[in-house]
């Protein structure tokens, strides 16, 4: 039997990445139990500043970054915890760990997916959002900060949650570790995207945008490097 | 293992005899600043606290990466002894710092870069805690808390500098930056840097004394397990 | 095929594996039965290169563990009481999944080959999130062996089955997985564990305190076996 099954030698790397990025597509496309929730939440929170911050015309200019930045922190969160959390429940994380390939490899999968998934609950949430609150969002300058903001956010939010999941804490823990260590993440991505909003200066925006490239560089490179350590006994 | 080494028993009297030393010449030496009074006694132990947290700090991110390197768990009760001290003395710069910024800038917190980082840095820290309780295997806790250590260390600076973008409005102390230099005089330097000396002694007697603790705490879980097999 | 010596394990200061020794001709299938903490998932998941021993040599299909992982796990295949299988994608997209992972050549046939294997042809396109208990389990045999491995490794793999879905498993073990294969298996079950296995091993404290093969055992025997060398 198994006959015409010879196995090459492994080291397609790029396909151990595709392939884990895949197949969370594809069994999000299914379910959309992920996406589902990030983007009911992200609403949810988007309709409670309108309460807690009566985003008039006037506070809507200041905030709208702001604000933005804050539903897309917390709904990547649960975003993350899910995507990790279908790895651990079933021992796939396990499986993955299993295959003969470079464990920065599954990283890169993971994370590539995760942004994804992210990318994709914002393309949605912005044009509610221009709606509901009457502010044009359509900016490429805003788009190039949303897409610096959620690599450098995922870089460490997929290393993170990985930990994270593998703990007994693990529901609560994600948002504690992620969220002091992406300040930079956050201040740089707001203070951007309100500087494009307002039609500042690219001057005064550059300082910023070249802060996101710099944390996405380096944190992209650590993950990579420590990988490792976060799924090996 | 019993008795602490004769070099830690002298630490631990040098580090009292400096340390009422430099309280001596903070209170009775040193010359009161004209601007902002007595108040500006506390910035004396606010820098010297300051410079033991960051040691901590920069221990502690070394140290987790010798960790991952060796992969030995010594290395591990010495992140977690570093962080630890870290996490007390930046808690003290914050309460001095706030006791002297109420009667300087009349507020009791500004979200001034080195402030607000040394905040960022106190959650991390937490975060670290929280992490470590959450594992139960010692290898795992060691390697997790080292990756995080890790993380933290790289991003505390680009955090300061995206706060410092943010906005300043923090005295620079020495140095001929722009900014506004407080007056120090020759003597009120010369005691600052006496204090962050009597500081870095007691840095290394806690650092030392908390070791031997988790060494000791160690060698308690080896005799349990020899009594129960 | 496996070669393993003097291996120490601990978790903290807790020593689980103090100083086994183990050894697996090719084409063996090797029994490893002992009482709850004992080691032996531990010790699977050191062959599975899953975790890291702290002292001894582990050698797999001639390639040391853990420096040669990647040319082991391209030789291993895992089952576990765990499916380790995606509950919202398809069986075929699972081993699809699965192919990529390892690299298998010609994948679609290779898939249908063993969805046929495993009798799951029929379930190909559903979820494995509908399957039964028995079924997931099957497709997971499917998944381990996708690669042809030379060595399976099996960690208690009727967990949570009902006596029918136990026997199918027995069928699927023995004529998919186990053939032509050195297998190591751990199991509770005494007596699935005598109709597989060809080697009993008893690990026990952390070590191996006996062994014995079926010959030398006699049919029925197991029981007094295992009881006397818990007792020794």
């Amino acid at each position: 039997m198994e006959k015409g099954t010879d196995i090459r030698p492994s080291g397609n790397y790029f396909r151990a990445v595709s392939a884990v990025a895949w197949k969370d597509l594809a069994a999000e496309l299914r379910s959309r139990e992920l996406l589902s929730s990030m983007l009911v939440f992200s609403l949810l929170v988007i309709l409670i500043f309108y309460f807690a911050l009566e985003l008039d015309v006037k506070a809507r200019e200041k905030i709208t970054a702001g604000a933005l930045w804050v539903t897309f922190a917390f709904a990547g969160t649960l975003g993350l915890n899910r995507s990790m959390a279908v790895e651990k429940d079933r021992g796939c994380l396990d499986g993955l760990l299993l295959a003969p390939v470079d464990r920065s490899a599954i990283y890169f999968g993971k994370a590539i997916s995760n942004l994804a998934f992210m990318l994709i609950v914002e393309v949605i949430v912005l044009p509610v959002y221009s709606v509901l609150y009457n502010v044009n969002l359509f900016n490429f300058g805003l788009i190039g900060v949303i897409l610096l903001g959620s690599l450098g956010y995922i870089s460490v939010g997929t290393l993170l949650s990985t930990m994270s999941v593998q703990t007994r804490t693990r529901d609560v823990l994600l948002p504690i570790l992620l969220f002091p260590v992406i300040v930079p993440v956050l201040v740089a991505a707001v203070k951007a995207s309100s500087g494009f909003l307002q039609n500042l200066e690219m001057s005064e925006i550059m300082a910023w945008v070249n802060l996101l490239i710099v944390y996405d560089i380096i944190f992209t490179a650590i993950a990579f490097m420590v990988f490792d350590y976060v799924v090996e006994e | 293992m019993s008795s602490q080494p004769r070099a830690l028993q002298v630490l631990n009297i040098l580090s009292v005899v400096l340390l009422l030393a430099a309280y001596a010449l903070v209170f009775g030496f040193a010359p009161i600043e004209k601007v902002m009074g007595i108040v500006q006694k506390v910035f004396y132990f606010h820098v010297a606290t300051a410079w033991v947290g960051m040691l901590g700090f920069i221990a502690a991110a070394i140290t987790g990466v010798i960790y991952l390197r060796t992969q030995n768990l010594k290395w591990d009760i010495i992140t977690v002894s570093a962080v630890e001290i870290s996490l007390v003395f930046f808690f003290i710069t914050i309460v001095l710092g706030s006791t002297w910024a109420r009667p300087s800038w009349g507020t009791w917190w500004t979200w001034e870069p080195r402030l607000t980082t040394a905040a960022i840095l106190e959650m991390i820290y937490l975060a670290y805690m929280l992490l470590r309780q959450g594992i139960d295997d010692p290898e795992r806790r060691a390697r997790f808390g080292a990756v995080y250590t890790l993380i933290g260390g790289i991003s505390v600076p680009v955090t300061f500098v995206s706060i410092r973008l943010f906005r300043t409005i923090h005295p620079v102390v020495i140095g001929s930056g722009g900014g506004e230099t407080m007056g120090l005089t020759r003597p009120m330097l010369g005691i600052m840097f006496f204090s962050i000396a009597v500081f870095s002694v007691i840095f290394i007697t806690l650092f030392w004394h908390r070791i031997r603790l988790g060494q000791l705490a160690d060698h308690v879980e080896q005799l349990k397990l020899k009594i129960t097999h | 095929m496996i070669e393993v010596k003097k291996l120490v394990k601990r978790f903290g200061m807790k020593i689980v594996l103090r100083g086994l020794d183990f050894h697996v001709e090719p084409g063996e299938f090797v029994a490893l039965l002992g009482p709850n903490g004992a080691g032996k998932t531990t010790f699977l998941r050191i062959l599975a290169s899953l975790s890291r021993p702290n002292l001894g040599e582990v050698r797999i299909s001639g390639y040391r563990l853990p420096n040669q992982s990647a040319e082991v796990r391209q030789r291993l295949g895992v089952v576990s009481h765990m499916p380790l299988l995606y509950p919202d994608l398809s069986a075929e997209e699972n081993l699809q999944f699965y192919g990529r992972m390892y690299n298998v050549s010609q994948l679609d046939a290779r898939v249908t080959e063993v969805l046929n294997l495993v009798g799951l042809t029929q379930r190909r396109r559903d979820l494995v999130r509908t399957f039964s208990r028995g079924m997931q389990q099957r497709l997971a045999i499917g998944r381990a062996v996708l690669h042809d491995p030379d060595v399976m490794l099996f960690d208690e793999p009727y967990t949570g089955l009902d006596q029918d879905a136990s026997e199918m498993l027995d069928d699927v073990l023995k004529n998919v997985a186990a053939r032509g294969r050195t297998v190591v298996m751990t199991s509770h079950d005494l007596a699935r564990a005598e109709e597989l296995a060809t080697r009993f091993d008893v690990l026990s404290r952390g070590t191996i305190t006996a062994s014995t093969s079926r010959a030398g055992l006699g049919s029925g025997n197991l029981l007094n076996f295992y009881k006397q060398a818990l007792a020794g």
